[in-house]
Parts: C-alpha cells; structure tokens; sequence
C-alpha cells in the first residue's frame, strides 16, 4: 500500500499525523487508526470467550450432551450475554464509529486521549465483570432481573464499562463538528457516517437507561438501598438492554451500505429514502424494548401497543426500506458493472467468493427474514403470548444478533484487516468458506431455538426433561428435542465458523502478507469505485426487477407466517 | 438503466438547503429527539405506571 505519512492537515487546522490510502484514497488519521486496531483487537478477543461460552450454552441444552453442570450452566449463560451483548459488539461498535467520523470525513479524530480513556474504561469494566461472573456469585444472567443480587462489583463494572463507551461515543460527536469546523467535507454526511449518528444516538440513550437503573442497583447490592422494585426495574434496565441491541441494528446497517460501497462500487438508491428509514430508528427503535414487557400486568395495554404495535411498526418500516434499498443499491451497482442479463445476473455474478461480500448478503438476508420477521411477531401483543419467555426470544435475537450484527461485523472485519492493519488475509480459501460456515450455524441456532420456543421449551432452563423435577407437570414434545439436538449441532458450525474467523484474522494480523509496498494488491480487491463509500450521491433508479422480486418474497414469507401465528393463536381458545 | 449519479456539485452547499436536509444535518438535533421521543414515550410513562400499581397490603 503506498502510504504517505505526513503532518499536514490543511490550513488554519489542527495538524494531525496521516496516511494516505491508496486502495481507497482516503486519508487515514494514525489516532483514529490506531484506536480502531485496538478496539477491533479487544472486541475479537471477547467474542472468542464468548463464543466458547455459548457453546457451552449450546452442548448443555441439548438433552443428550447437556455437558455442563447446573451451576456452571448458569454461570456460563451470565458470561455468554455480557461478553457477546455487551463487549464484542461496542467494542466493535466504537471501532466502527471512529471510521465512519474520522477516517470516512477525512478529518482528524478529536481528543484522542479522552478516546483511549474511554476505550481503558471499557476494558476495565470489561475484564472487571468477567472476573466477578467467574467467581461465581454473580450468576444472574444478562438481564439480571432483582430480586436476585450479583455481587456489587458486577453491577460496578458494568457502570465503568458504559461511561467508557458513552466517553467514545462524544468523541464520535465531538469529530463531527472538528470535521464541520475544519471543512473536511461538502455539503451532508455520507449514508454510512449517518448510519453511524443514528448508531451513536441510539448509545446515548442507551447508556443513559443503563446508569439510571444501575446506580441504584449496585448501591442496593453495597446495602446503601433496601429495594429495588422489580418491575421498576425491568421498565428501565430494557431501555438499556433491547435498546444496546439496536445500536447494533443502526452499525450493521451503516456496514452493509459500506460493504456494497467498497467491494461493488454501490451508490444508494436514494440518499433521502436512506436517511429517512434512519430517522425512523432515531425517532422509534428504542421503543421495540416494551415488547419485553408485554406480558407484565403492571403495564397498561395502551403503554403496551404505543410502544411495539404503533411506534415500533415505524421503525419496521425503517428496516423494510433498507431491506430493499441495500440490494436494491447492490443490483443497480452490478448492473453498472456489466451484470446486466436477466432478473439475476448481477446476483449470481455477485463475488461470493469474497467474505467481505458473502458475509454482508447472508447478514443481510438472515436479518430480515429470520431476525426481522421473528421481531415483528414477538412485538405483537396478542400473538407475543405464544412464546413469550420461551426459547423462540433467544432464536429471535441470535436472528438478529448473531446473524444479522456478528455476521456483518466480521464482515466488515475482512477489510479491516487489510486496509487499517495494512496485511492481506493470509489464508483466503479459509476465510471465503467462513462466512458460510459461521452464516449456516447461525441461521440454525436461530430457527431450532424458534422451533423450540414454538413448542414451549422454556427460554433459560438448564434442562427441558424437567428430571429433577419435583412434579413435572410439562412434558414436551420428541419434536422439542429434536430442536435442541439441531440446535446443538448448529451451534458447533456456527464455533467452527468463529474459530476460523478468529484464528484466520489473528494470523493475517501476526504474519500476512505486507500490504505497505508500492506494488501490493489485496487477495479480495475492492471497486475502483470504493471512495464511493465517503461521498454523498444516490444511484436514482429503480430499475430493480430482480430487488423486487426478492422483495415480494420476503413479503410473501411475512404475510405468510404472521398469518400462521395467528392461526395458532385462535386454536388457544376453543369455542364450542 | 437510468444512472442519474446525484453528487452534490461543489455550488450546491451555497444554494438553499431544504428543511428536511437540514434537520438531517444537524446531528444535535437528531440526539435532541432520538434521546426525548423514547425517553417520554417508553421511560417516563413506563416510570409512571409502575409508579401508579396501588402497593399491596
């Protein structure tokens, strides 16, 4: 990669030491860069231990496995929900932001001392909540609903951890008004940088819903507070939980627009149609998480149906437009590029091969039609009854999570490693299968636990035969164990699928090939156009007939299993 | 296909930004709400029903 340090920033400026790009001519701030490598690093370490963990998770609930004991199962569930919720994903997060502030603007990151302040509380309250899950007396699960009670240094370090992530995010803010300030850009955003705002909003509030609910909690856990009501608490601590969810939800959106950018050369379709599905999840995505609460008495109907059935089906609308302006982006691109014959050329043409590619379209199609489809059912209050607190709300989330955001995420991954840490992949067969790999597991994770979820299997249960039982008054199905076997064998592709991704990316950063040479090529190039991926400019068509296509049969698929649901919904109440 | 690339010609920023641009451009605006719009409708009616459940006896 030619790169050319310098210390010139522009006139009239603060100066800051960059680089120039030259796969993307864009120009690389070294304290943005550096603070994404570690972000980067520190998030792939904690999705290795917390993937570890939800293998265990996986190998326990399946019945004829059930490898871990009830007190570890417990203990690991704990780990699972802090290491991947929490900590893979804002680390990443953060990493994402300060791309689409500094690098995607051109401009230099600001304070970048208070960043690596947030960035050591992160890690502090980390590897803090790590340590007070693995001692044992913190096993309350991620939601940690009171009255149980962790140990007082659980509830600190998850405090330390969001005023290290709430330090990045204003620097996220912070950059935007340098790079305005310093004229670093034209006219509005890019889509992706908008993407990243809407990420970013979505933290505030989020964090702040966090300290509201865990201050109280830990000085009740240090003796300081005698109660804490527990609905009270559930009302809050969701407004940080579901709505940390949808931070990710914004981030993996903004990274398939950047993905298509990079390796397609793809301009959105319409830069306000975009921005406005945006504006839907800053106005409305957060209130998806009432439908946590739907089953609450203490909770009025009309609280209820404002928060999921009204304001939530708006940001459904949001996500439905980018389910048709991402590929519909991708098609128009491809089109562009010579891929012009039938309804699909441009998709079956499509460079599959390329994991930055492969990973984004499995997130993209498994997000809607897995996570996004399964959301909009469990967000309706009547038919949410169905599987309310069942192992169908898991197979929703890893749906939209672990599917949608992980899948999208590493993704991303594959282009960061060469352009930020400057090394090619160094296994490419390896990492072309990964996405596939991690892509199916998880995709099954998500439909057996829905499965399951559909026939009652409770959602944390350490085991479904209720042997231990005193009185099994429940006894399920073959079909319930059948799902948790397939369950079990997806969660072992979808490891398999983590590990290569783990070990491919840590020795392309350890050993790959160099890509600082005049003459070095990357083994998944990008477009000429890549700079696509900074610049404000909609593609202006809607010439898509293969996009609408896809679109009618995901709507079809929609239509179809909304209606199923209530179809079972009315076999609850037999009238004769 | 219609290509009708749509980047912003450099004149553009000095001609007159239409309001909804604006208030897309405007990222504290944009937090203003994202953080109100949830905090009114989610958190704080949600903070005053649990608050109104009568406590038991």
């Amino acid at each position: 990669m030619a790169s050319i340090d310098a210390t010139a920033a522009g006139s009239g400026v603060v100066n800051a030491p960059y680089r120039m790009c030259r796969f993307t001519g864009l120009k690389v701030d070294q304290a943005a860069e550096t603070l994404i490598k570690v972000h980067a690093v520190t998030a792939v370490i904690f999705l290795a231990l917390g993937g570890l963990m939800g293998l265990g998770v996986a190998l326990t609930r399946w019945p004829a496995v059930q490898i871990l004991p009830p007190e570890w199962f417990y203990l690991v569930l704990t780990g699972h929900g802090a290491n991947v919720l929490l900590f893979w994903i804002i680390f990443f997060e953060m990493a994402v932001l300060f791309f689409a502030s500094a690098i995607l603007l051109g401009s230099r990151l600001a304070a970048p001392k208070v960043a690596w302040l947030g960035y050591i509380l992160m890690l502090v309250g980390a590897l803090m909540a790590n340590y007070a899950v693995l001692r044992g007396d913190s096993t309350v699960m991620f939601t940690s609903y009171v009255p149980m009670q962790a140990s007082h240094w659980f509830y600190l370090s998850l405090i330390v951890f969001a005023v290290g992530a709430l330090i990045s995010v204003m620097v996220f803010f912070a950059t935007l008004v340098v790079a305005k300030n310093e004229n670093t850009y034209d006219g509005s955003v890019p889509l992706v940088t908008f993407g990243a705002i809407t990420a970013a909003i979505i933290a505030v509030f989020t964090l702040a819903s966090g300290a509201i609910i865990l201050i109280p909690t830990w000085l009740w856990s240090l003796g300081l507070i005698t109660e804490i009501d527990s609905l009270m608490y559930k009302v809050v601590w969701w407004g940080m939980g579901h709505s940390s969810q949808q931070i990710n939800v914004s981030a993996h959106v903004a990274i398939w627009y950047a993905i298509a950018a990079m390796v397609l050369g793809a301009k959105p379709l319409s830069e306000k149609v975009s921005r406005m599905a945006f504006l839907m999840y800053i106005l409305f995505l957060q209130l998806a998480s009432a439908h946590h609460l739907l089953a609450e008495p203490g909770m009025s109907a009309s609280w209820k149906i404002v928060n999921t059935s009204y304001m939530m089906y708006l940001a459904v609308l949001g996500s439905m437009i980018h389910g048709l302006t991402v590929p519909g982006a991708i098609e128009a691109a491809q089109r562009r590029n010579g891929f012009t014959r039938g309804a699909f050329e441009w998709l079956t043409k499509a460079p599959w091969g390329n994991p930055a590619f492969s990973g984004m379209f499995l997130s993209l199609v498994m997000f809607g039609f897995i996570g996004g489809i399964s959301g909009v059912i469990l967000g309706t209050e009547q038919l949410n009854v169905l599987m309310h607190n069942t192992l169908y709300v898991p197979g929703h989330f890893h749906g939209t999570v672990v599917a949608g955001t992980t899948l999208a995420f590493m993704a991303m991954t594959w282009l960061v490693v060469p352009l930020i840490f400057r090394r090619d992949i160094i296994w490419p067969t390896l990492a072309k299968w990964q996405p596939y790999l991690f892509g199916i597991g998880a995709g099954g994770i998500s439909l057996f636990m829905m499965g399951a979820g559909t026939l009652g299997v409770p959602r944390r249960h350490w085991d479904i035969s209720l042997a231990d039982a005193a009185h099994r008054a429940v006894e399920f199905p073959a079909a319930a164990y059948l799902m948790m076997g397939l369950n079990g064998l997806f969660a072992i592709l979808a490891a398999l699928g983590g590990l290569v991704f783990i070990v491919t990316v840590v020795a392309s950063i350890l050993a790959g090939p160099k890509l600082d040479g005049p003459d070095a090529k990357m083994v998944f190039p990008l477009h000429d156009a890549s700079r696509q991926v900074s610049e404000y400019g909609s593609e202006g068509t809607l010439k898509l007939p293969g996009t609408i296509i896809l679109v009618g049969i995901f709507f079809a698929a929609f239509v179809l299993y909304y209606f199923v649901n209530w179809k079972y919904l009315s076999e609850l109440w037999l009238f004769n | 296909m219609a290509e009708t690339p749509q980047k912003a010609p450099a004149g553009e920023a000095r001609e007159k930004v239409p309001m909804m641009q604006q208030v897309l451009d405007n990222p504290f605006l944009l937090l203003f709400l994202g953080v109100t719009v949830p905090a009114v409708l989610y958190l704080i009616w949600g903070i005053m029903e649990v608050a109104s459940v009568p406590v038991g006896q």
